[in-house]
């Protein structure tokens, strides 16, 4: 190992290179419920060069290599689950191009959500990109490979749909480019080449390192706006989704339910947010939301919530540290959520399981959904909180995440950036022979396992 | 520990890693080292597992302790708001837990040692300490309006020095009636607080309390921001109870009482503000008051400013430990490369360790000949019709 350890140093520099102890526990786990699994080191490249050099010494020594951007995934994807080295992504930050016409960026593999968006709102105000709802420290790298989805999904559907190539580290050290950006200078989109990039996202880093990627950039409007659309049967609200998706002029839709604060228990609410280029624009973009329901509001049976302008605010802040704070919910700095990407008429059902599921394990939860595409699909998120210095609150919340994988599957749903045991019900009910592709993709790309062993892979 | 109770409410967001407009890193250890670790979340897990007996106390996390600056920005930015306020006083109760299992790097050891023994951390006798005003004709403290404290950098650093008898000649200038002491003071001991020696600190607050209540001191101006702090919010604790205000507050309101001329130029200026005169004690605008009342002058911001300004690395007690010294990453050539961007060919400081932090890294940094680091008073005496 002492050698290993040397021969890193002399590829990233000795500051960026430890394998001492501490490192080795703070890496070791995130801050969900997945047990920790300790590295032998952390390693921080500073340029695709270097990361190519990493990988092909950690083939020559066979150690296992775990690429990871912000940590935040939640469900423990960037454990060392068979021991090697992190790779902590986060020093390669750099915006590299912005495109205003083709309306396209392309940044390092760590470079943050914040940091992109500040960069934006700076040097081209008129853009904006899609930001999921993890913290600004979220890298577009890792939102883009787990599928994440984000404020501008209703227009643009996943992250991974709005990616237009990517520079990869392949498990065996050479440089590969995905998109018009392996044929041309231009990051412009996937077509019309075959789509490789499919073979680095919902992969949980086993097939390589992202080291660079272009995403699209929308419109950022002089405009914004935001309605609640309240209702009380989670049966009515495929109907309603499919209504306001209808209209085409939601940036994105994101229905939730929790019992706390009171008013809200009971009651499902759809956060729909828009925008405009003038105040004549927004209000017909309004006018067509509230007629595309106007059906629930005659029969009241549903609505939209009225809001002082403060509180209007507080939903639109985007990220919002609100999110966050669910984990101070039980005073103890913890909560992991399965999110389960499924069809949007699983609503009710998604719903009532939650309820049951929460309750039965007395955890404290907050429901909610990010509405993809003109209604496509949702990814239905179950969050429960639980007090990290409570082993038995931990439990619960890690049994209440099981028998919501479970129970997302069930009803066709599939758990987004699933932590192992999911992986492992999931690989249960995949078509045996796409799984057996997978290996064999696998296979062929990593042929010294070394790429985060332990993911995707049968037990 | 202290606060203890606290640690496993962290969820290690990464809010506290960034500015509210996430421009940038403004974690200044973590800017510097980039492992987690050295993140302010990163120190709240590891002192829970230490605590826990899952890690013990290495050299490596010690140096992990004591490479926080004690800035702010943490507390600024974290997204919990029942506890954030209690970040710093945590970061000091596990550095106060590393100075009581013997635990210390060896620069801090070496810095309280010299405070200890000698009242400052330069190791210098207490009777150098008002050499910086030698031929100032400034009086000793006696029945002025208010005592001139000036802190340890100002005291014996050269640089340090210059900047004492700058803000000191425009206090004369300005009317102001005050005087200084004759070296019976000691440090203000605002970073040694900082880094956990509170009985030391209380041993120098309690010394220089003694010294202002003999002299009959009621209003303080102080040179340094650490010690407007200290003065203004740790001394009450102890019974030191003083009217304290940083130079540029009161200069701020003194401006009517100066001459001010037209240079010839029209310098474009960028100002640093001093994470103890700012997110410590939310004084954003006296220093930039001074600089837009100079004629012709125009003041840009950095993208990180006020409340999220990066901090130089100074703080902390790093200014003397240099525990924060990280080559191109090292907060300090960080924030020089960030004011030159701006275009600004001044860049202006309110502290004598920010003063000493940034010049050196524009120098290191080759910026010199397009980015001159000044302090506020430096600049404002220029325009001084008598200055």
């Amino acid at each position: 190992m002492k050698e290993l350890i040397d021969r890193l140093k002399k590829i990233v520099g000795e500051r960026f290179v430890s394998a001492e102890s501490e490192e080795r526990y703070l890496y070791s786990m995130d801050m969900g419920t997945m047990p920790p699994s300790v590295p032998d080191l952390v390693v921080m490249p500073g340029s695709t060069e270097e990361v190519s050099k990493i990988i092909r010494l950690a083939n020559e020594y066979k150690v296992p290599v775990v690429p990871m951007g912000g940590g935040l995934v939640l469900s423990g994807l960037t454990r060392a689950l068979k021991g090697g080295m992190i790779l902590d992504m986060k020093r390669m930050n750099r915006i590299t191009e912005v495109n205003p016409k083709s309306r396209y960026a392309v940044v390092e593999g760590g470079t943050s959500e914040g940091m992109l968006q500040a960069y934006l709102k700076k040097h081209h105000p008129e853009l904006k990109h899609s930001l999921p709802d993890a913290p600004p420290i979220a890298t577009l790298a890792g939102n883009v490979c787990i599928h994440g989805s984000g404020h501008l999904s209703v227009l643009g559907g996943y992250h991974s749909d709005m990616l237009n190539g990517m520079e990869v580290v392949l498990p065996t050290g050479e440089v590969v480019r995905t998109g018009s950006c392996s044929v041309s200078s231009d990051w412009f989109g996937k077509a019309p080449l075959p789509d490789l990039s499919g073979l680095f996202m919902g992969w949980a880093g086993t097939t390589g390192v992202v080291t660079r990627l272009g995403i699209k950039l929308y419109p950022n409007y002089r405009y914004s706006d935001l309605l609640i659309f309240v209702c009380e049967d989670a049966e009515d609200m495929p109907d309603v989704i499919s209504r306001l998706t209808s209209t085409q002029v939601a940036e994105d839709m994101t229905p939730w339910m929790t019992p706390i604060p009171e008013w809200a228990k009971g009651f499902m609410h759809i956060n729909i947010a828009y925008g405009a280029h003038s105040k004549e624009e927004l209000t017909f973009k309004r006018n067509l939301l509230q007629m595309s329901v106007k059906e629930y509001k005659d029969k009241k049976i549903g609505g939209f919530l009225p809001m002082p302008p403060p509180q209007k605010a507080r939903y639109m802040q985007i990220p919002t540290p609100d999110l966050v704070r669910f984990a101070d919910v039980r005073k103890g700095g913890g909560f992991e959520y399965v999110g389960a990407i499924m069809a949007i008429e699983h609503f009710a059902e998604a719903y009532r399981a939650g309820v049951e599921i929460a309750e039965r394990n007395d955890v404290s939860y907050s429901m909610g959904a990010r509405v993809v595409g003109a209604g496509h699909s949702m990814m239905f998120f179950y969050a429960y909180a639980f007090n990290r210095a409570d082993k038995e609150d931990m439990a619960r919340a890690q049994r209440a995440l099981e028998e919501t994988n479970a129970a997302a599957l069930e009803m066709g749903g599939i758990p987004w950036k699933a932590e192992l045991p999911a992986q492992q019900q999931i690989i249960e009910k995949m078509a045996p022979d796409t799984f057996a592709l997978m290996n064999r993709i696998r296979e062929t790309l990593d042929p010294n396992h070394i790429m985060n062993p332990g993911n995707w892979e049968r037990t | 520990m202290k606060h203890e109770e606290i640690l496993h409410r962290c969820f290690r967001c990464g809010y506290c890693k960034l500015p509210s407009n996430y421009t940038d890193i403004n974690c200044p250890a973590y800017q510097a080292f980039r492992f987690e670790t050295y993140s302010p979340g990163g120190r709240m897990w590891l002192l829970r597992a230490w605590l826990n007996d899952e890690i013990t106390n290495s050299k490596r996390f010690a140096e992990i302790m004591f490479s926080c600056s004690a800035c702010g920005n943490c507390v600024e930015q974290c997204a919990f708001p029942k506890f954030k306020e209690l970040l710093l006083e945590v970061f000091t109760a596990g550095k106060e837990a590393f100075l009581d299992a013997g635990q210390v790097p060896a620069p801090v050891r070496d810095y309280l040692t010299k405070i200890q023994l000698h009242g400052n951390p330069y190791g210098k006798p207490g009777k150098k300490r008002p050499e910086w005003a030698a031929d100032l004709g400034i009086e000793p403290f006696s029945d002025q309006e208010y005592l001139f404290f000036v802190d340890d950098v100002g005291a014996y650093d050269t640089r340090g020095q210059e900047i004492a008898r700058s803000v000191a000649g425009i206090l004369q200038q300005a009317g102001i009636s005050f005087g200084i002491l004759s070296g019976e003071e000691v440090s203000d001991g605002n970073d040694v607080l900082a880094i956990g020696e509170t009985p030391l600190f209380e041993e120098l607050a309690r010394k220089n309390i003694d010294v202002f209540n003999q002299k009959g001191v009621k209003k303080i101006i102080t040179l340094s921001p650490h010690s407007l702090h200290a003065l203004k919010n740790h001394y009450p604790g102890l019974g030191g109870n003083y009217q304290v205000s940083h130079y540029t507050q009161l200069l701020a309101f003194s401006m009517g009482k100066l001459k001010l001329r037209e240079k010839g130029t029209k310098p474009c200026i960028t100002f640093h503000d001093p994470c103890y005169l700012g997110r410590h004690n939310w004084d954003y605008q006296s220093p930039r008051m001074i600089l837009k009342a100079l004629p012709g002058a125009s003041v840009v911001e950095m993208d990180r400013n006020q409340k999220n300004a990066f901090c130089c690395g100074g703080g902390g007690g790093n200014f003397f430990t240099d525990i924060l010294s990280a080559e191109e990453d090292s907060p300090g050539r960080v924030r020089a490369r960030e004011a030159a961007r701006t275009g600004a060919e001044l860049l202006a400081v309110a502290c004598p360790m920010c003063a000493v932090m940034l010049e050196d890294a524009a120098k290191v940094e080759g910026l010199e000949n397009r980015l001159q680091v000044r302090e506020v008073s430096e600049i404002m005496a220029e325009y001084l019709v008598d200055g």
